[in-house]
């Protein structure tokens, strides 16, 4: 270890352009501990499970503008039409979209009464068809029978009698034993009595940056309104061949109304993630040119302090340094650089961490992504000044004398 | 003088010319990514109406649960019941006010061939159009009679008549709306605010609408309404209970033309709410908010988050682009010093030198500045790309922030060649020349 001696004497000499080279790495550790993270918190939220088959739904909008029109007749005609279009598996009438940024919102709570505790969730208004339309999976109790569903006008204040939650709600609900739930008496609208008789797996409201995204509820209704969603499943791989046929038929069925934004889960999903897509994009985009600028800021340095040091290099190559020596030499400086360029930049990637949890309220970092951060450095660093090394193994001994 | 150091520091760039690209690369790319943020961040915050956003007041009345207040006590509700907004409104003690709500409607086109058209509109007083400075090609907004009147009457947006009448000017024709026919007053020009903030409770860059009509057809029933709408207790059954209820959906808006104004208006505010209190209503301590433009926008954080995260690290890596820049800069010219000392011993005095280095450093800056004025478009154009109709019209370089790009790189560059400079300057010269 007499080298290490050696090279942190040299290295005390020019103590600005190393101070230069950790800062650096310390900066781009910082940055980039927490553009990984932010990245990783984002693809998580992308990966939720939304509950429906994502792959084989699409819906389309219906929109009466007839002033005399008898939306109940044609509410069943349409539904008969498209359950009964080959190739299409369900459909079901629908008050909003999971992901797609609008929706209902009700409350659920144990007692009765204004002032008690409630729990906020997303409301479905469906028929008996839902589970099937929508592709969600009945973990308990039961579905609706058509006898449960009620007509709803709108305005209407009163709720039906039984609903059905997301298996995450039923844990919010009952935080021992979410299969307790089946059967038990929740309160909606602060006095309204429900009974819960279903817990499906899950299924995602219509808001993705609210916490309680995976609480929703189906309700047995169906609207009488003048605006409302068709949301359809078809057997698979047949989306895109029947969404034109479907919006067709419907169109011309009924010219009192208007059919429009047909469009596929698919479709919804990445938009409601197109914000987060895109910023993910762009963090990768600075790691990586941050990582490289630093690279090459490192072989430009060390190329430099490589010429001015060739009489050293020849002298230590003369007097019987081997290749190897020297460009361990290089690398250990490098590496005793990098090592305190990290410490420092640990500590910066946590207070950086620690103002975005404090101003945006993030979550704390992990240590392993730190450890990545330390170990990458070190990678592109030990890269970064493998080619200068090299050249400075490459002087030969001979240029020591010539300049003497 | 000046031109001669210019011209040594052309070759000195050009006879280094990987380490000089490598520097223009660096700060290039610590400005573009800079400018980038700072221009989403300086258009996301910026004035929509700097003509009169001091005068223009957003009104908040806490009329929240007195069990669990709104926003977790931080703020009152950011819109009004329609009780209170349209008690305001008759009040009238405001120099103008207005009262709306989002609607969308259908329109069947007088021409049978064309499709009915869905159109996204907004429900609000005569007082809108002039109070946020509304430019009209043809016609007006209604006036306060027409409200009174509860006239039909309806203002198009330039795309909508564009649509309906081929751009001709449609004021005083009529147009079949939710199966009513209203009269054309007005055709606003192009008006597209951003932030749009005289409503953002449906996100701050949407776009205006397609139609405006008076807001007291939403209480007939003649216009459907939409946007957000927020109970903490439950109404009765039907549309007259909703209306009477405690549910907010409206916003409320009035323009006070100085700080008495203000005051007064404020203590009407007050009195009214003491008033409501005696119905048992507003149960909760007084907190009535009259915020202007600005203070509005700020307080409902309309800054995205990601763009101020974006903005921050941006700035982080023009520090570690400077920070290589300092350290090449240093290399180049402590490279130099055989050079220096000659120069020295000639006779150079320690400022001839610093300036000619402190201009070497600037002509890498402005190539820099330019090089991150190109990034900073591309970058912009990448957001756009990326953010889709989100990022509309919020990403676009004007003079003023391309001037502060090249501005930017200058100074930095000189702060970083700083150090460098001096280090170079204080060469021994005698060093140098014995190892000649």
């Amino acid at each position: 270890m007499l080298e290490t001696g050696l090279i942190l004497r040299a290295l005390a000499r020019n103590k600005v352009g190393a101070l230069l080279i950790a800062l650096q790495i310390a900066l781009t550790m910082t940055i980039m501990v927490n553009a990984i993270f932010m990245i990783q918190d984002r693809q998580q939220q992308m990966q939720r499970d939304s509950g429906l088959d994502e792959a084989n739904t699409f819906y389309l909008t219906n929109t009466v503008f007839a002033q005399d029109y008898n939306i109940q007749a044609h509410l069943q005609t349409d539904l008969h039409t498209i359950r009964n279009t080959p190739g299409v598996i369900d459909a079901v009438q629908i008050n909003a979209i999971p992901l797609s940024s609008s929706g209902w919102s009700m409350a659920l709570q144990h007692e009765s009464g204004e002032d008690k505790d409630a729990i906020g969730s997303a409301i479905y208004m469906v028929d008996e068809h839902a589970i099937n339309s929508m592709g969600l999976e009945l973990i308990a109790g039961s579905n609706f029978s058509q006898a449960d569903i009620e007509l709803r006008k709108d305005g209407q204040s009163t709720w039906p009698a039984k609903t059905i939650i997301t298996k995450a709600f039923a844990e919010n609900l009952y935080p021992d034993d979410w299969q307790s739930a089946i059967g038990k008496t929740v309160y909606i609208s602060q006095t309204q009595p429900m009974q819960i008789i279903g817990v499906i797996k899950a299924l995602q409201a219509p808001w993705n940056g609210w916490d309680g995204v995976e609480r929703s509820m189906l309700v047995p209704f169906q609207r009488e309104s003048k605006g409302s969603y068709y949301f359809i499943r078809t057997e698979a791989g047949r989306r895109d061949e029947l969404m034109p046929i479907i919006e067709k038929v419907l169109a011309e069925s009924d010219k009192q109304r208007i059919i429009r934004r047909v469009t596929t889960v698919e479709d919804t999903r990445l938009r409601s993630y197109r914000q987060h897509n895109a910023t993910n994009k762009i963090l990768s985009t600075v790691i990586i040119t941050l990582t490289l600028i630093t690279g090459f800021g490192i072989v430009g340095l060390a190329i430099f302090s490589i010429n001015r040091r060739t009489k050293q290099i020849g002298t230590r190559r003369a007097l019987g340094a081997t290749k190897g020596q020297i460009m361990r030499y290089f690398m250990m400086e490098n590496f005793i650089i990098s090592a305190f360029g990290n410490m420092i930049g640990c500590l910066g990637a946590v207070a950086l961490n620690m103002w975005l949890v404090h101003t945006f309220s993030l979550s704390p970092i992990s240590f392993e992504l730190i450890a990545f951060g330390v170990v990458t450095l070190f990678i592109v660093g030990q890269l970064a000044v493998l080619y200068p090394a090299r050249k400075a193994a490459m002087i030969a001994p001979a240029t020591a004398t010539r300049t003497m | 003088m000046f031109s001669y150091y210019l011209r040594l520091a052309w070759i000195s760039i050009l006879r280094h010319w990987g380490l000089s690209l490598l520097m223009v690369c660096a700060i290039g790319l610590g400005i573009g990514a800079a400018m980038t943020t700072v221009t989403v961040n300086y258009l996301m915050s910026a004035d929509p109406i700097p003509e009169k956003s001091q005068q223009l007041y957003y009104v908040q009345l806490d009329s929240w649960d007195v069990n669990d207040p709104f926003d977790d006590g931080l703020n009152p509700p950011d819109q009004l019941t329609f009780t209170d907004s349209s008690n305001l409104m008759r009040a009238k003690k405001a120099f103008r006010q207005n009262v709306q709500a989002q609607a969308f409607g259908v329109i069947e086109p007088n021409d049978p061939e064309m499709l009915p058209l869905i159109v996204n509109g907004r429900a609000n007083s005569a007082d809108f159009f002039p109070m946020f400075n509304v430019p009209f090609i043809y016609g007006s907004g209604w006036s306060n009679e027409s409200d009174e009147s509860k006239e039909f009457v309806v203002v198009l947006s330039k795309e909508t008549n564009d649509k309906l009448f081929g751009g001709e000017n449609s004021v005083g024709k009529a147009i079949k709306l939710e199966g009513n026919m209203f009269r054309v007053v007005g055709v606003i020009d192009t008006w597209q605010p951003k932030p749009r903030f005289y409503d953002i409770s449906t996100g701050a860059f949407n776009d205006s609408e397609d139609i405006f009509v008076p807001f007291h057809l939403i209480a007939d029933e003649k216009i459907s309404r939409s946007g957000n709408t927020n109970c903490w207790k439950p109404s009765g059954d039907g549309f007259k209970a909703f209306l009477a209820s405690e549910c907010i959906w409206t916003q409320f808006w009035v323009e006070l033309k100085t700080e008495q104004d203000k005051a007064d208006y404020q203590q009407f505010l007050n009195a009214y709410v003491q008033e409501q209190k005696q119905f048992g209503r507003f149960q909760r301590p007084l907190d009535n908010r009259l915020s202007n433009v600005m203070q509005w926008l700020e307080s409902q954080e309309v800054v995205a988050d990601d763009a101020q995260m974006m903005m921050a690290m941006s700035f982080m890596f023009l520090i570690v682009c400077l920070l290589n820049t300092v350290g090449l800069l240093l290399a180049k010219f402590l490279g130099k010093a055989p050079e220096i000392g000659l120069r020295q011993a000639l006779g150079a005095s320690k400022s001839t030198l610093f300036s000619q280095y402190i201009i070497e450093s600037a002509c890498i800056g402005i190539l820099g500045g330019v090089l991150g004025l190109i990034l900073a478009y591309l970058g912009l154009k990448g957001v756009e790309g990326l953010y889709g109709d989100y990022m509309k019209g919020l990403a676009s370089l004007d003079a003023n922030m391309a001037i502060f790009a090249v501005l930017l790189a200058l100074i930095s560059t000189i702060l970083a060649g700083l150090y460098p400079t001096w280090r170079a300057c204080n060469i021994q010269p005698a060093q140098q020349l014995k190892n000649q």
